[in-house]
């Protein structure tokens, strides 16, 4: 499996698990199903960019401080999306954000990517 | 008459011992090293332009001579980057015969270690020996003499396993005997049986018993182990002295049944993961896993921590 494969489908899953925990939220459970859609797309957005960077650079420390940069950034673009009530929750959508970016990146660069294959004779 | 002085004596002896050159394409440089059979000498190849290491016997001997053949013959055919190699074979105007080789620079083994060098740089240094010695065992030569003096670290980091001189090659098909019966392939000096070879505390026992027909692969595991031990010092993690203590082990059939499994295991080691060597219980399975995958632990534990102090402080 390629490294960009890996991100995205760790990206996707820590994103739905992440947007599940709205429902710890009261107020935020009628809207679950939507949290955890956007949520998994940013996952996966997230999942795109990791693996790109980590198509390019191997290395386990860059790749995490890539991934939580790449997961801060784009949950603030979601914390700052405008809301009905007109609130934004930029520590409690960013903090998490962040640190699921930084997990991305760790899979990603743990992950070896495909074994070449050996030439014959 | 004039009476010499030790010095002058010292002199005298070194020169005398100096191998005469005329007649061949190489120019002496300097003694590198000596041995219980002959000295080593750095000379310039002067049809090349290089400098390489010349092997020569310290005095005419046939037995000596047919075993400095005998090692040039085994290290001809170990082409390996962790053995040195073979450049050439002749014999001086003096009736002596020698062998050129790559002059290895750098330091003895025993010399690295007596620097400080983390744990994983040492056993890194370990697999590449055992690398060249499992290709060795490959191509069906023991080497019979494995010690810290024995092996080369070079300035890039590059390790060669030296002296075949005590080497034995193991039974081997003949070439082109179609799946016939395997045919013992006798080299010149080939060393007979009950002489003991090797170098006390790097021997395995049945090696040291003199019984050159009993001793096979595992002789050579025996031996890296006691490198293995030597090389990580006193206090290593307990995985790592089991490793060297099933290599060491008394009987044969109790050992790593050859130099890759012991090397696989060293491998595993370093991995973090479970070495066969060392069977180990749940806690200790579950602290070794937790220390293998920390940074990914202390991830999660990060966010389940932030989750947590979110929905306390804040609610949502």
């Amino acid at each position: 499996m390629s490294r960009v494969a890996v991100a995205l489908l760790v990206g996707g899953t820590l994103g739905i698990l992440d947007g599940m925990t709205a429902w710890f939220t009261p107020e935020a459970r009628p809207q679950i199903v939507g949290i955890v859609i956007g949520s998994m797309i940013k996952g996966l957005i997230a999942g795109v960019l990791i693996g790109w960077f980590a198509k390019k650079v191997n290395s386990l420390p860059a790749g995490i401080a890539f991934g939580l940069g790449i997961g801060l950034l784009l949950a603030f673009a979601v914390a700052a999306m405008p809301q009905p009530s007109g609130k934004h929750y930029y520590f409690e959508i960013m903090l998490p954000g962040a640190i699921v970016g930084a997990i991305v990146g760790y899979a990603t660069q743990k992950h070896r990517g495909p074994v070449p294959a050996k030439a014959g004779i | 008459m004039t009476r010499l002085d030790d010095a002058t004596l010292v002199r005298l002896r070194d020169a005398l011992r100096e191998p005469d050159l005329s007649g061949t394409r190489y120019r002496l440089l300097g003694p590198v090293g000596s041995g219980g059979m002959g000295t080593v000498y750095a000379v310039e190849d002067t049809e090349l332009g290089r400098r390489v290491g010349l092997k020569i016997l310290d005095l005419e001997d046939a037995e000596a001579e047919a075993r400095l053949r005998r090692e040039a013959t085994i290290l001809a055919r170990l082409e390996h980057p962790g053995i040195v190699p073979l450049h050439d074979v002749g014999r001086l105007i003096d009736g002596r015969a020698f062998y050129t080789m790559k002059l290895v620079q750098g330091e003895r083994l025993d010399q690295y270690a007596g620097r400080q060098h983390p744990l994983p740089e040492r056993l890194r240094v370990f697999l590449r020996i055992a690398e060249a010695v499992a290709f060795a065992h490959a191509r069906g030569v023991l080497h019979r003499d494995l010690k810290p003096q024995n092996v080369m670290i070079g300035p890039f980091g590059e390790v060669l396993v030296l002296d075949w001189g005590l080497a034995k090659v193991l039974d081997e098909p003949r070439p082109g005997a179609n799946g016939g019966a395997a045919t013992r392939l006798r080299l010149p000096g080939d060393t007979g049986e009950g002489t003991v070879l090797g170098t006390p505390g790097f021997m395995a026992p049945e090696q040291q018993a003199g019984g050159s027909a009993g001793v096979d692969a595992r002789a050579d595991v025996f031996s890296l182990g006691a490198l293995l031990q030597w090389l990580v010092g006193e206090g290593p993690p307990a995985a790592l002295r089991a490793i060297a203590r099933k290599a060491m082990e008394q009987l044969p059939g109790d050992r790593y049944p050859s130099v890759a499994a012991q090397a696989a295991d060293v491998e595993r080691f370093l991995d973090g993961a479970a070495v066969s060597a060392y069977p180990e219980g749940l806690l200790r399975r579950a602290a070794r896993v937790a220390a293998r995958h920390r940074v990914a632990l202390g991830l999660v534990a990060a966010y389940l921590v932030g989750r947590g102090m979110i929905l306390l402080f804040t609610g949502h």
